[in-house]
């Protein structure tokens, strides 16, 4: 069984986003980039499959410019098979993410695509739903277990009051939750083992489909500050204030 | 201009962030209607039928509905989508979970997490877990949106509501994906996210068991209990009371931060809180940059001393009288 991982190479989750004077965008101008943490979860998933012996090969997509290629390669150091890189210097949303990653599965035919439930620079949550919509597969959104067997995959998913279970019939698509596993780190090899693979790169405009954006971004900003506040010393004063002051209580 | 919005339900109850999604469908303008789609619904479309400015309730009661399988639901909503310019969820595990497989479906890029309408497909929503705000706007013909609830007005109730109904024919399952089973947390609290005070617990707890002295203190505040991704990752509460990027947006009256440090991923769910409280052994923690008030104290002592004290001003000296 092959397993296709989609990855996006983001600003790393513990640099301190700054948005640009110019409100036109966040600050990514050296700025160090990972891949997305729940693509981490992804590709781990895909490797466990295959050392279960339940996946043959696994194979990491990403879209994007030259440097996703890093991000591939992280993925290959991870002990991914090889990678395939979508080249376009164009923003690219959700929906035409969806479409070019449909065209990758009709080349590659995989039994499985995982995928993470979201991306952390621009939470959307959906790429994962759309591309099961545009293959016409079911999805197992948010997943906190996988199992495969007798040709489905059985997904135990978190939902908002707690786990639910459903069973797909393969092939399928999946978006990973954050506990479903705990990432590995790459190996020093495995780091050296990685730059030998096979990275093919597919420019995004030979596979014939629209991909332009469909919403323009007129205006970045902060959110709102809160007020910084107030020190309280015991417990007394505390609920003092919020009785009388907050009145929450 | 017509705006179909899909109900969450438990199939007993109308979810509150149903309610906020009617509302800022009121922000947009024009017809309402609302999409129940279950099995054995009733309750819920009476419920649904006691809200002011719905002008029709569209009901697919079917079995295949029981468990809102994204593949049924979306099909049912492609059918019957023709006529909306605007279809709504609420970013919940619900609308998150079907919302984009129908927007692709349409061909719509969805714009997720909408926390404002601004009129003319322009919306605000936030990016970098909350840490920027983007204002986009649209040029899909059809929107399909996914509503922040916290952001929103809760719709209001009418005697006088009186939508009609009608009865859309549900469809047989489909065969590629089945609901095998479900574990649900029970919880007598109020729920998480409509919960007017929300205490919540982090790593400083040190296990499952201390989650027990939050208890205390939410049965004498009324509160529901959410917890840091950490404290969910070391098993000590289930999955559904985390807050943060990734968990539950809260933005209660009342938001008591224990032993939670403040990254940014768990401030994501709760800065919009009314009041924000920490309680905290650690002087630099950074939660406290975006609380009220907040307490440099070791919860342990704290969390009690916190439960006495309200039983003083309430004037029943009793300490744990009001235990479960
Ligand atoms: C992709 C991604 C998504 C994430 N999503 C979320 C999310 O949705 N929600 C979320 O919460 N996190 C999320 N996180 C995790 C987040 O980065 C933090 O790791 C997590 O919030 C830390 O939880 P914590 O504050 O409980 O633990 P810690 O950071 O370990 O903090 C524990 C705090 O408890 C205090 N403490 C310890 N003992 C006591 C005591 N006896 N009395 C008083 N105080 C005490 C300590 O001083 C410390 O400040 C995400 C991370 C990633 C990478």
């Amino acid at each position: 069984m092959k397993v296709l991982v989609a990855v996006k190479r983001v600003i790393d989750y513990n640099v301190r986003i700054r948005v640009k004077a110019d409100q036109t965008g966040v600050e990514t101008s050296n700025v160090k980039m990972s891949m997305n943490p729940f693509d981490e979860i992804a590709v781990e998933e895909a490797l466990r499959l295959r050392e279960k012996g339940i996946a043959s090969e696994v194979v990491i997509v990403s879209i994007g410019g030259q440097n996703v290629q890093e991000t591939i390669r992280s993925g290959l150091a991870l002990g991914a098979d090889r990678g395939i890189h979508c080249e376009t210097g164009q923003e690219m949303q959700p929906l035409a993410i969806a479409k070019i990653l449909k065209k990758i599965i009709e080349k590659e035919n995989p039994n499985l695509v995982i995928l993470g439930k979201q991306a952390i620079d621009d939470d959307s949550n959906q790429t994962a739903q759309m591309l099961a919509a545009l293959t016409n597969w079911p999805q197992g959104t948010f997943a906190s277990k996988v199992v495969i067997e007798n040709n489905e995959a059985i997904v135990t998913r978190e939902v908002d009051g707690g786990l639910e279970t459903i069973a797909l019939k393969l092939p399928a698509i999946i978006s990973t939750d954050l506990r479903l596993n705990e990432p590995r780190y790459a190996s020093l090899p495995n780091i050296m083992k990685a730059k030998k693979k096979e990275i093919e790169v597919i420019p995004v405009n030979s596979l014939g489909l629209d991909a332009a954006p469909r919403f323009t971004t007129l205006k970045v900003e902060e959110p709102a500050k809160r007020q910084s506040g107030v020190k309280v010393a015991n417990i007394s004063e505390l609920v003092q204030k919020l009785v009388h002051e907050a009145k929450v209580i | 201009m017509t705006i179909l919005i899909l109900a969450e339900h438990d199939h007993q109850n109308l979810k509150s962030a149903t309610y906020a999604t009617i509302s800022a469908a009121q922000k947009i303008g024009g017809d309402i209607h609302v999409l129940v789609a279950g099995s054995k619904v009733q309750s819920v479309v009476t419920q649904t039928g006691k809200i002011a400015g719905i002008h029709k309730i569209l009901v697919a009661d079917h079995a295949a509905y029981e468990h809102l399988l994204a593949e049924d639901i979306a099909d049912l909503t492609l059918s019957i989508a023709k006529e909306y310019e605007y279809i709504l969820a609420p970013a919940t595990a619900f609308g998150k979970n079907i919302a984009p497989r129908i927007a692709a479906l349409l061909d719509v890029q969805q714009i997720s997490d909408v926390m404002e309408i601004l009129g003319q497909k322009t919306y605000k929503r936030p990016i970098y877990a909350g840490n920027a705000i983007t204002t986009i706007q649209s040029s899909d013909v059809k929107q399909v949106l996914t509503i922040r609830a916290t952001c929103f007005d809760q719709a209001l109730k009418s005697e006088t509501a009186s939508p009609q109904i009608e009865i859309v024919q549900g469809k047989q399952a489909q065969s590629q994906s089945r609901f095998v089973s479900q574990e649900l947390t029970v919880s007598v609290r109020p729920e998480l996210t409509s919960a007017k005070v929300v205490i919540s617990g982090g790593r400083g707890l040190q296990n499952g068991e201390n989650f027990k002295l939050l208890e205390d203190l939410a049965d004498r505040l009324g509160a529901a209990i959410g917890a840091s991704r950490a404290a969910v990752d070391a098993g000590y509460v289930p999955n559904d009371y985390q807050v943060g990027q990734t968990g539950k947006v809260v933005a209660p009256d009342l938001y008591i931060a224990v032993g939670i440090s403040g990254a940014i991923q768990h401030l994501a769910g709760m800065k919009d809180s009314k009041v924000i409280v920490a309680i905290n052994k650690d002087e630099d923690a950074p939660i406290f940059q975006i609380s009220d008030y907040y307490l440099v104290q070791d919860l342990f002592t704290a969390i009690p001393e916190f439960c006495q004290e309200i039983d003083k001003i309430r004037g029943n000296g009793n300490l744990g009288q009001h235990k479960a």
